[in-house]
Formats: C-alpha cells, sequence, structure tokens
C-alpha cells in the first residue's frame, strides 16, 4: 500500500485502502493507449503520451497492464491510412515506459474485416511489445461472416463459450466479456444468458475486497444508446459484481475516451490506435471522424458527455489531454 | 419471377412502372407482378435509405455500402443475409413471395429497415 497517496482515498470505509465510492481521480490518456497500475487495490490509467513525465513511483504499482483497443487492421480510408503505423507507434510507446507492463489487453476490433492477414499483421506488430502476453476480447470487427470462430481459434482456446474467461494477477481478477455475438435487430451489445450465468458463477466465491477489473468491447454502460454504444443486459452483470469495493470496467468501440465513476465501479472506454469517431450526437452518425493529419492523435484524445439517463444525469468525466 | 411477353399483348401495361427503365431500353410486359423490377437501398450515415421500401412481387431489390465501416444486410426472421460489405460493395436478394421482411445491420444492429413487397 506503499506509494498511494493519501488524497486519493474519497471514502475507506472499510479501512483496507479501498476507495468504495470516490474512487481514484483517474489520469486519462490520448490516441493510442493506456498505462494502468493497480495501487492499493485501485486501477489508476495514465496516458501514454504523457508517460514519459511520469515519475517512477507513480509508474510502480502492485500490477501495471496496458490497454489497447479498435487497431481496425485493415482500414484504410482517410481518416488514417496507416494503421499499422499508428499501431506501431502505440507499442513503441509501450516500450518507452520506465517499468515494463507486465501484460496487455486489446478490447477488440483487433481487425476491420475479419481477415486473416490483418489478425496476422497485429499479432507481428504487437510481438515487438516488450509485454508478451497479450488478453483479447473480440469485437465485432473481429467475428464477421463466421460469429467468431477464427477469433476463437486465434486467441480464445482456453476461453468460455463466446470467448468469455477470466485470470487472476497478484490478487486482482480479470474477466474478459463479449458483447458482440448474436446480436438483435434494433438492440445493443449482448452478453446473453448463457455468459452472465457464468459470470455470476465466476465471481461467488470471491472476496469482496477482491479488485475486479472486467473488460470487453462495447461500453457496458449506456454512453450513448441512439449509437448502439451500449450493453443490452449489462447491469445483470454489474449486479453481479456490485459485492466487490473496487470494480474497474474497461471498453473500447468508441474509438475515444471517456470516464464515468457510478458506486464503486469507474467506468472506462479506450480510444482507438487507427482512428477517431464523434463525439456522441455530434454528427450523423458514428463513423470515422476525418481530421488533419497532425491533429489524428489530439483528436484521439478529446473526450466530453453529459448524457442523460433517466432521471440520473451520469457523471462523466473529461478526459481530454490536448 | 419476371417474365416477358410479346408485342402484341403489352397493351396500357406498358406505361405503368417504366420508370426504372431508360426510354431507350423499354421492355413490353404484362403487370407490375411480370416486368423486371430492380430497386435500390443506399447505406449512408449507418442507416438504410429509405428505410421502408414497398416493391412489388418479383423485384430484386439491392443494397450498397457508402459508409467507410463495414455493415451486413441480415433479414429479421433469416429469409436472406448478406455477407460483410465493406465501402462500395453490394448485396442483392429477389423477393418472390408478398410480405414484410425486416432487416438489420448485425454488425450495427441500430441500424435497421423493411422491405414491403405487394
Amino acid at each position: 500500500m506503499g506509494g498511494k497517496r493519501k488524497d486519493e482515498i474519497l471514502h475507506d470505509h472499510n479501512h483496507d485502502g479501498i476507495d468504495r465510492r470516490g474512487f481514484l481521480k483517474c489520469m486519462a490518456w490520448a490516441g493510442t493507449g493506456a498505462f494502468c497500475v493497480m495501487q492499493g487495490g485501485v486501477l489508476k490509467s495514465y496516458s501514454l503520451s504523457r508517460l514519459p513525465g511520469l515519475g517512477s513511483k507513480e509508474a510502480m504499482g502492485e500490477l501495471s497492464f496496458v490497454q489497447i483497443s479498435d487497431s481496425h487492421m485493415g482500414f484504410n480510408k482517410p481518416a488514417n491510412p496507416d494503421v499499422a503505423g499508428t499501431l506501431k507507434a502505440a507499442v513503441d510507446k509501450i516500450n518507452g515506459l520506465s517499468a515494463a507492463p507486465e501484460f496487455m489487453l486489446h478490447t477488440g476490433d483487433i481487425s476491420h474485416l475479419s481477415k486473416p492477414e490483418e489478425f496476422d499483421t497485429v499479432d507481428q506488430i504487437l510481438k515487438s511489445a516488450k509485454p508478451k502476453d497479450v488478453f483479447y476480447v473480440p469485437g465485432e470487427h473481429d467475428v464477421l461472416n463466421d460469429d467468431g470462430k477464427q477469433f476463437l481459434e486465434r486467441y480464445g482456446k482456453s476461453s468460455k463459450g463466446a470467448g468469455w474467461y477470466s485470470f487472476d494477477k497478484k490478487g486482482v481478477h480479470f474477466v474478459g466479456l463479449v458483447n458482440v455475438i448474436n446480436l438483435k435487430a434494433g438492440g445493443l451489445g449482448t452478453l446473453g444468458h448463457e455468459q452472465l450465468e457464468w459470470l455470476e458463477d465466476d465471481v461467488k466465491h470471491l472476496k469482496h475486497s477482491t479488485p475486479i477489473v472486467v473488460f470487453a468491447h462495447i461500453p457496458l454502460w449506456s454512453v450513448y444508446p441512439e449509437w448502439g454504444w451500449g450493453t443490452e443486459d449489462s447491469a445483470q452483470a454489474l449486479a453481479y459484481l456490485k459485492k466487490f469495493g473496487s470494480v474497474t470496467v474497461l471498453n473500447g468501440h468508441i474509438h475515444q475516451t471517456m470516464q464515468k465513476i457510478e458506486g464503486n465501479v469507474t467506468f472506462h472506454t479506450a480510444a482507438s490506435t487507427a482512428f477517431p469517431q464523434p463525439q456522441p450526437g455530434k454528427a450523423d452518425s458514428p463513423g470515422p471522424m476525418k481530421v488533419p493529419a497532425e491533429q489524428l492523435k489530439s483528436v484521439l484524445g478529446i473526450t466530453d458527455v453529459n448524457y442523460v439517463q433517466g432521471q440520473h444525469a451520469l457523471a462523466v468525466v473529461d478526459s481530454s489531454l490536448a | 419471377m419476371r417474365r416477358s411477353v410479346s408485342i402484341a399483348s403489352l397493351a396500357t401495361a406498358l406505361v405503368l412502372g417504366m420508370g426504372a427503365l431508360g426510354a431507350g431500353q423499354q421492355r413490353f410486359e404484362l403487370s407490375a407482378q411480370q416486368k423486371p423490377e430492380t430497386a435500390e437501398v443506399k447505406i449512408d450515415n449507418f442507416s438504410f435509405g429509405p428505410a421502408a421500401l414497398t416493391v412489388p412481387v418479383g423485384t430484386t431489390v439491392s443494397w450498397t455500402n457508402r459508409d467507410d465501416i463495414p455493415h451486413t444486410v441480415v433479414s429479421t426472421d433469416g429469409v436472406f443475409k448478406s455477407k460483410v460489405l465493406d465501402t462500395d460493395e453490394k448485396f442483392s436478394f429477389t423477393f418472390s413471395k408478398a410480405g414484410t421482411y425486416p432487416y438489420f445491420c448485425s454488425i450495427h444492429p441500430k441500424m435497421t429497415g423493411k422491405v414491403i413487397v405487394q
């Protein structure tokens, strides 16, 4: 628990170092990925673009890992004609960290069109990253035409169902969920009954003090349902996690950073390594956003949302680092 | 399905439904049910346009993806299902029975449309 600054714990009701309600100020990150450090049972994330300025004390935690997302290998439209180049740039930043992260999470849309060569290219680029283990969940672009068979063969051999699984690292319980399969007309992302049952069982026997990290492609909170940016049955999944003092949910899909803190749960969405998408409702559609090349990374970092769900205004934190 | 008929039997139906055909390539057909009909749906900005399309039986409907992001065209009731359509790719289906055919993009399920076949 050393290295934790006192002002970061806002509501330590159980005197166990876990902030139950306020959670830590989670420094946001821009463009190419997030660097996450587990300190005292809570997760902090840093923009890769500001990591060189981080002191070694801040970068040292009980556990560190990196999240990257939405590499969309194969995309070649004007919004970014070189998605391999920007993925390499993300890897370079990861390799430049003073304390090497232990592993990487890829929160989906590895490929653009589920083509084998697209997956091959990503695999090749990620091989040059210092962290050798990569944990994947599929995005909808990874399961085209075959309901995810290829994805499972490549990345999910030891997973359950459509590719969900869990693992433990240094006392932290990680859960990878799949919400891009069997989507229903008019609906959002879906976890499905079988996966929810598995999740309930998976976390049932864990101590309440166990930090939980859940990662999935489509946000597990209602970012903007009009654009499909949410998951139909995420509330059920989160209900199974209510007993835990520290829950961190990491998602991709929306190609911009956003954060929301709700009770003991902190939600983060990652920027894409490929191209930005517009802020919710700020364009005719969520399609790729074209910006001048020199602005690409700064636009990837811009986030500002006030989505109101029913009567409750959701507190979404602006995570721009531009 | 469509069926061309002889010039002798064309008469009044000639006027109907010729809009889709160029003036120089008019074909003489009996009725809406029997002439070759095509209709198009454009996919733009994550929407099907028109979202509701009414066509006669026998019409071949084609969908063209004009977005920078791939989409699919999947019948909600399992009647038809496209492969993934990248930019400018097209999918066609011929409707041989009357009915209402709701469909959606299985990648972006908020995108929905329907074809009404009469």
